[in-house]
């Protein structure tokens, strides 16, 4: 029988190893030398918060692994030998593959700070790090302020987790605004008042030059590089982006560059070896996208990729339209299709923003100056159906088309007041149009996708 | 503002404790003049326990209620084990020991409670509501802008099966028990609330009545707390102020005015079978003695279940009943809404949950079966077996221990809905309906799910939302009451409750919304 071993038991991974075994009744074995079960690292924030234990991470009970026939093993591969198609384990164990996936994610950024090692520096990805940050910031006592370097997604959720705990926060964002190389100006803004109305002491255009530490190793302050200004602190949070997890390659002859090299069916140059999720990165990227995508649901979509191609069904990497989301504080995100930020706005892309007075709602569409179709659209504290956004984009429909029939991709919970009037209003405002929205059918949202 | 809230939160244990102390207090006296009021009340003939209680209890005193209580119940006990033993069956007294007891006992009270009932009605209720008010408001500055804010809830003693949450567990089973089994224990607080029973129906309180009104003010205070947690969420809002406006003014007010214009005490909304005892031989009676207007209570009663019931799951889904009207419902949102994450969400928890409360809905649907036979057919006994004792054994079983001493009583320790999910019949027959026929489902949004968990930790009814929700599925569940908490806390914006055509309402995809791949190849596989 096929023995089908994948390293990493993160979303790629995980997904990866059920479908397979959805298709197939190949031997599979799951290798993590992190935990013994799959869980979301995306709600590891939400165990240091005390909304959840850790074992409500896990999406499966203990149980699903040995009854779906998924062998699951600790250890930590220090080495693939290619040509004997054998893994060797860090305590000298050996294990034979006949086909291999890669899907060891990513590890945190770390760009040579003086100081980054220190006893009270964390990051926030691995269960690791939920332990670490126990220890050194249990409580506003033992970590009397965290200072925090990297304004992206993790970031901000790592604010957010002191903030629960009554630990004052300094966040240094390197960037003029919070997130400004994704999002366009004004949501950008939004999202900085939001984050200095939960009581964050943000910093924005601020570098980290180094961290101090005490006589035992610990971290005893940071220094800001713009100003010099010295910052006592307790514990440093680490979140300047993340990069592939490949360092145990480095001796091996599977290619790399920043992740590990994979063509669109995710087959690295070795045959029967591949790579997935955070790890991988395209030789050409698919269109609209970057070579390596560190986002939960395309480590997703590899895995089920890569598992129809080991099935004997040869299948490429075609994730379909752009979309994402997060949550900042109390502000919802999503996107679908791409709106890009100022600084990398493309020259025919033009934009329609709203803005709820409140400064907590908003949206902006993207669109194409010159045939007006509909490119994309970010929404914050509004939700938005996929399923809409996606026929739309596949239809290629006009930002005019979209802004008539907002309301059937409403996926706000019932009762909502919905902003669809005044957000048509400033259009027709800005353009001298005369659009009406129109009403809402279930026809229209339910109709199969042809 | 944390001074105010210390403030509050001291107030009510302060509060907590004189409510407490209520019980040991007062003086009991069973006059003679009453207590043969008593006995030509209850016809009662039987000379054994009359001599027995005059001997042991009447004119005495007593400085708690417990021992006079205990008298007179061991008196009914002995006296009919006496009349049985010599076949002397119109002597037996059929009261309930404990309920006989209870009805001397609060003829008998004397001293300070009776005589200061409204200013200790003011010290406890007033106070309590007080002080619930300073420690809660405070949380809306206190805890930021609104938004989901579950932070420490499992880091907290009373969310986390904690000491504290094992001593509300502990009070809330003794409270059931007292109140079903020994209601003469709580007579000081059943005093305090005579006044409002007697401006309401005319009549003093009786124990439901203090368990009435207690609902009530339990319920208004949890759903203040309620209205701050989710303020953001109009679907919370909306949903607490339905279930709080017909427990206060359907389960309440409208039976104690009835009673008042001498009319069958009846709670509109409480669909059979959750109220089992509709078709009971003293009920159907009660109705048809009372001419038109029992006559329509039949007829809705009927119609409710047959009719309102199912065309209503059908539209909305039974969150119409479990979480917006009905009183069970109505406490598990309010006073449980912080137990909800502690419901099981694992596959074990639902067999038996399946089991369970299909089991409840086919004990009651024979119950009621052999109860209208038995009626029909002007007989006591069906195959053998006296109605009185199924009904009986259901009442305790289920009525009782199930609905009230467990279905609450676990709420700090199984999660809140745990009558609601494995005992409910009603829930069960509405459940069947949402599950096979209803417009009503949770759509999952696309590819968006990020498998968290959040949705499936803070399902009351220990529902995996995410097992479906990160599969791109539907949620159809019969269990789900739609009570939208999973759609609140979802991060990413993944739930939404809805109600819509029936075709393709599960929604299941072979492969999620995002990954483009062979499509069509994957449906003709299939």
């Amino acid at each position: 029988m096929e023995h089908i071993a994948i390293i990493g038991n993160g979303i790629s991974g995980i997904t990866a190893a059920r479908h397979i075994r959805k298709r197939s009744n190949k031997k599979i074995t799951v290798i993590s030398s992190e935990t013994d079960y799959f869980f979301s690292r995306t709600a590891l924030m939400y165990v240091y918060m005390g909304h959840m234990k850790f074992k409500h991470t896990q999406p499966y009970e203990d149980w699903f692994w040995k009854k779906n026939d998924i062998a699951l093993k600790k250890g930590f591969v220090e080495q693939i030998d290619t040509f004997q198609k054998t893994l060797v384990f860090s305590d000298g164990e050996h294990l034979s593959f006949d086909k291999l996936i890669i899907a060891t994610g990513s590890k945190p950024n770390k760009f040579g700070w003086p100081g980054q090692d220190l006893k009270g520096v964390v990051s926030l990805y691995h269960k690791q790090d939920l332990d670490a940050l126990e220890t050194y910031a249990p409580n506003n006592s033992v970590c009397k302020r965290a200072v925090i370097v990297g304004g992206g997604l993790i970031g901000i959720e790592l604010a957010e987790m002191f903030h629960s705990r009554h630990i004052p926060v300094t966040f240094l964002v390197r960037e003029e605004s919070y997130w400004n190389g994704i999002l366009p100006r004004g949501e950008s803004k939004m999202i900085n008042t939001e984050i200095r109305k939960n009581g964050i002491d943000l910093r924005l255009a601020s570098n980290l030059k180094q961290i101090n530490s005490n006589a035992d190793g610990s971290v005893k302050s940071i220094v800001i590089s713009e100003t010099a200004e010295e910052i006592e602190c307790d514990v440093v949070g680490l979140t300047a982006g993340v990069s592939p997890n490949i360092g145990f390659l480095s001796n091996s002859n599977i290619e790399t560059n920043r992740g590990i090299l994979v063509d669109r069916n995710l087959q690295t140059n070795i045959k029967d070896i591949y790579a997935i999720g955070d790890c991988a990165e395209q030789r050409s990227a698919v269109e609209g996208r970057r070579p390596i995508e560190a986002v939960w649901y395309t480590g997703r979509i590899m895995g089920e990729t890569v598992a129809q191609t080991i099935c004997n069904k040869e299948t490429l990497y075609t994730p379909g339209h752009w979309f994402n989301s997060a949550k900042f504080f109390d502000i919802e995100y999503q996107t679908y299709g791409w709106v890009n930020s100022e600084q990398h706005i493309k020259p025919n892309e033009s934009h329609f923003h709203w803005m709820h007075p409140d400064q907590t709602k908003c949206l902006t569409m993207a669109f194409d100056k010159s045939t007006q179709l509909f490119l994309g659209i970010n929404t914050f504290g509004i939700r938005m159906r996929h399923e809409i956004f996606n026929r739309w984009l596949d239809q290629k429909k006009t930002i005019d088309y979209v802004l008539e029939h907002l309301e059937i991709a409403h996926f706000d919970p019932e009762f909502y007041k919905t902003y669809y009037l005044e957000v048509l209003k400033k259009y027709n405002t800005e353009t001298n149009k005369t659009l009406k929205l129109k009403k809402k059918s279930w026809s229209q949202i339910f109709t199969l996708k042809p | 503002m944390n001074n105010i809230r210390t403030l509050g939160l001291g107030l009510l244990l302060a509060v907590f404790a004189l409510f407490m102390s209520l019980i040991f207090m007062g003086h009991y006296k069973l006059t003679s003049a009453n207590f043969e009021e008593i006995i030509t009340q209850n016809n009662i003939t039987s000379n054994v326990f009359i001599k027995n209680l005059k001997s042991s209890s009447v004119d005495k005193d007593f400085s708690t209620p417990f021992f006079l209580a205990h008298s007179i119940a061991d008196a009914v006990e002995s006296a009919n084990a006496y009349h049985k033993k010599n076949k002397e069956w119109g002597k037996v007294i059929w009261t309930k020991p404990h309920s006989l007891a209870y009805q001397i006992v609060k003829s008998s009270g004397t001293g300070i409670v009776v005589q200061n009932k409204l200013t200790l009605y003011l010290l406890s209720f007033g106070l309590a509501i007080l002080a619930g008010l300073l420690f809660m408001l405070p949380a809306i500055p206190l805890k930021g802008p609104a938004g989901i804010k579950n932070n420490h809830i499992y880091q907290s003693s009373a969310t986390n099966r904690g000491w504290i949450a094992w001593f509300v567990f502990a009070f809330l089973i003794l409270f059931y028990l007292v109140l079903y089994f020994r209601p003469s224990y709580m007579i000081n607080w059943i005093y305090i609330v005579d006044p409002i029973s007697e401006s309401l129906s005319g009549n003093p309180a009786s124990q439901w009545f203090l368990y009435g009104f207690l609902y009530c003010v339990i319920m208004s205070m949890m759903a203040v707390r309620m209205y701050i947690k989710y303020r953001h969420n109009n679907y919370q809002v909306l949903r607490t102020t339905s279930v709080l406006f017909f427990q206060i003014v359907f389960a309440f007010l409208i039976p104690e005015i009835l009673v008042r214009f001498e009319k069958p005490w009846y709670d509109f909304k409480n669909a059979f079978p959750l109220d089992y005892d509709f078709f009971f031989r003293w009920n159907l009676n009660e109705l048809l003695e009372n001419g038109g207007f029992g006559l329509f209570i039949l007829v809705w009663g009927v119609l409710l279940t047959l009719v309102v019931v199912p065309v209503m799951v059908y539209f909305f889904g039974k969150r119409w009943y479990c979480s917006w009207v009905c009183g069970c419902g109505g406490l598990a949102e309010t006073l449980g809404d912080p137990y909800r994450q502690l419901s099981s969400k694992s596959l074990f928890s639902w067999k038996v949950e399946r089991w369970l409360v299909h089991g409840v809905l086919v004990f009651a649907l024979v119950m009621t079966s052999l109860t209208l036979y038995g009626y029909f057919s002007e007989t006591y006994k069906v195959f053998g077996i006296k109605v009185q004792t199924i009904q009986d054994i259901y009442g305790f079983l289920i009525g009782s221990i199930f609905a009230g001493v467990i279905g609450t009583g676990f709420y700090p320790i199984f999660g809140n809905r745990v009558w609601c999910r494995f005992g409910c019949p009603l829930a069960a027959y509405m459940g069947v309906i949402q599950r096979f026929k209803s417009r009503f489902r949770i759509t999952t949004n696309g590819g968006q799910c990020i498998s968290c968990g959040n949705c499936s930790t803070y399902c009351e009814q220990g529902i995996d939302v995410r097992a479906y929700a990160q599969k791109g599925e539907n949620i159809v569940r019969a269990s789900c009451v739609g009570c939208g908490v999973c759609s609140a806390v979802c991060p990413r914006g993944v739930l939404k409750l809805e109600n819509g055509p029936e075709e393709g309402r599960i929604g299941s995809s072979a492969v999620l919304l995002g990954n483009e791949m062979n499509l069509m190849d994957q449906l003709n596989e299939k």
